[in-house]
């Protein structure tokens, strides 16, 4: 592989070049991927940067891909949508919505972080690639399997929705589930990748394949036009996103790619599995795992990875983290649709409930601009809204039964709209 | 009494390659004193320089992470199967 990045220690600073390795063998802390920015920066410019192609590629020089590789699927550039009357609902001014949900090929942003991984995977030389997953990086390591012709084996919990099961065994991957929680199926990949040359995309590639997360923030800022938000509301897994989405703001400021300013750092959990919310709420260092017990099933992760990281990168920019119950998550959802037309997985419910939270407490001020990182897609969790949402009675097509029909359902908004509307013809 | 310990791979270079032993153990500081013992310098890379165990190693008794188990104050039973494992990655 290049020299442009290498591998580094988070806690001791060791550098072990790159290799298929997801920590430290003197500390077992996490390795993350380092890189020679004063051999980038001289290249890097807003307008080198603009010149690439529409998806995440045009961060390549920041990201841990051979300068002389083939990236694959065009992956993220998602939209960045002003949220005017969600602000409105809200109580605040300058919303905005980091689309995910619309993430290419696999509507989510796991579709980011396996680009790079299998990138990763190709160059280590690996047939086979894996992961442990809790339905959304199951679909994006198949399908971006199937293109880059890579056997692909899939561990999950068997209590995943059923789309996210599907939505993987389309491609032709192999999909095991267990009879587990996350955790559980996590322990178990750690050890297979013992035994196996496999590339798991979250164990032993794991360094390069949490670098993909950096791009949701490179886009952030691009797409302000070259400036940083003052808020970021993360949903937390595994706890890597908000700390990447930290660190590309870093380099783009020591870069000078934007200006420097303080941005502030929201994380975003289910109550049903919250060590990350708990720890940060109670001034701790660490968190203590939990057993997970919500609907949100593709962040129910009880002992994260990033944990510590994630904490820390809260409490050090002066952020805060907030958690909501199934019914609030589920309003999430339908608030977040029925105010912006965007429809989102359990976890975005989570992400936009927490924000009415911390707009509420008064953490988030109407001034600031506040961007809301969506990362899944609502077709992929309608059994969350099994109990919110009815499908409506049909009717014969005749205009008798029509008008019987809005007689029926008068007393709702919708009637009257449309008697307003037949008054006023 | 008597509990088995699975040293992972990765932690073997330091067991000179040993996987599996028996330890008399009663708890978890009776352990990493126990290994240190028989393998002179694996200590320091279980516990930190404050004497904690490393925030990143995960410690399984039965399947079930000991943190859930009371961590350092679990007093392990006859026949417990414990399983080291460094750094859990994921998510």
């Amino acid at each position: 592989m290049g020299e442009r990045y290498e591998l580094r220690c988070r806690e001791c600073g060791a550098r072990l070049g790159n290799q298929p390795r997801s920590f430290c063998e003197e500390c077992l802390s996490p390795l993350e991927i380092t890189y020679d920015y004063e051999a980038i920066r001289p290249a890097l410019t807003r307008a080198s940067i603009e010149l690439g192609p529409p998806s995440i590629w045009r961060y390549r020089a920041l990201l841990p891909i051979p300068d002389d590789d083939q990236p694959g699927f065009p992956v993220g550039f998602t939209p960045l949508v002003n949220a005017p009357h969600l602000g409105k609902r809200l109580g605040v001014r300058n919303l905005y919505v980091k689309n995910d949900a619309v993430c290419f090929p696999t509507l989510s942003f796991k579709d980011r972080v396996v680009a790079v991984a299998l990138n990763a995977a190709k160059h280590f030389g690996f047939e086979v690639v894996s992961c442990s997953s809790t339905g959304n990086l199951a679909n994006a390591t198949a399908a971006q399997a199937a293109r880059q012709g890579f056997q692909a084996w899939i561990f999950v919990p068997a209590d995943i929705e059923q789309a996210k099961i599907i939505g993987t065994q389309i491609y032709g991957a192999r999909l095991v589930r267990i009879a587990g929680n996350y955790d559980q199926v996590n322990r178990l990949c750690t050890q297979i990748v013992e035994k196996l040359r496999w590339g798991f995309v979250n164990v032993n590639l794991r360094p390069y394949y949490a670098e993909g997360s950096k791009t949701v923030g490179f886009e952030i800022a691009e797409q302000l036009g070259w400036r940083l938000p003052d808020n970021v509301v993360v949903p937390m897994a595994g706890g890597a996103l908000i700390t990447k989405i930290r660190k590309a703001f870093d380099e783009l400021i020591s870069l000078g790619l934007v200006e420097e300013k303080p941005v502030r750092f929201f994380g975003a959990q289910a109550t049903g599995c919250s060590p990350i919310t708990t720890a940060v709420k109670g001034n701790q260092e660490r968190f203590e795992p939990q057993k997970p017990t919500t609907i949100a099933r593709s962040i129910a992760i009880g002992n994260p990875a990033d944990g510590y990281y994630a904490i820390r990168a809260i409490r050090s920019s002066g952020g805060w983290a907030e958690d909501v119950s199934d019914t609030e998550l589920v309003r999430g959802i339908e608030l977040l649709a029925e105010s912006e037309g965007i429809f989102t997985e359990t976890a975005g419910g989570v992400t936009t409930a927490v924000t009415r939270k911390l707009i509420q407490q008064g953490r988030i001020g109407p001034d600031e601009t506040t961007v809301l990182c969506i990362t899944g897609n609502g077709l992929k969790t309608t059994d969350a809204l099994a109990n919110t949402i009815k499908i409506p009675e049909a009717i014969a097509p005749r205009m008798t039964d029509f008008e019987a029909y809005v007689d029926r359902v008068a007393e709702t908004e919708v009637a009257s709209t449309v008697r307003a509307a037949g008054a006023s013809r | 009494m008597s509990i088995s310990v699975e040293i992972p791979t990765p932690l073997r270079r330091f067991t000179g390659g040993v996987a599996k032993l028996d330890s008399g153990a009663s708890s978890l500081s009776e352990l990493v004193i126990d290994l240190e013992g028989r393998f002179p310098g694996i200590a320091k890379h279980l516990r930190d320089e404050a004497g904690q165990i490393r925030p990143f190693l995960n410690i399984y008794v039965n399947e079930e992470d000991i943190r859930f188990l009371g961590g350092e104050s679990y007093r392990f039973k006859e026949g417990d199967k414990v399983l080291l494992v460094p750094s859990i990655a994921g998510g």
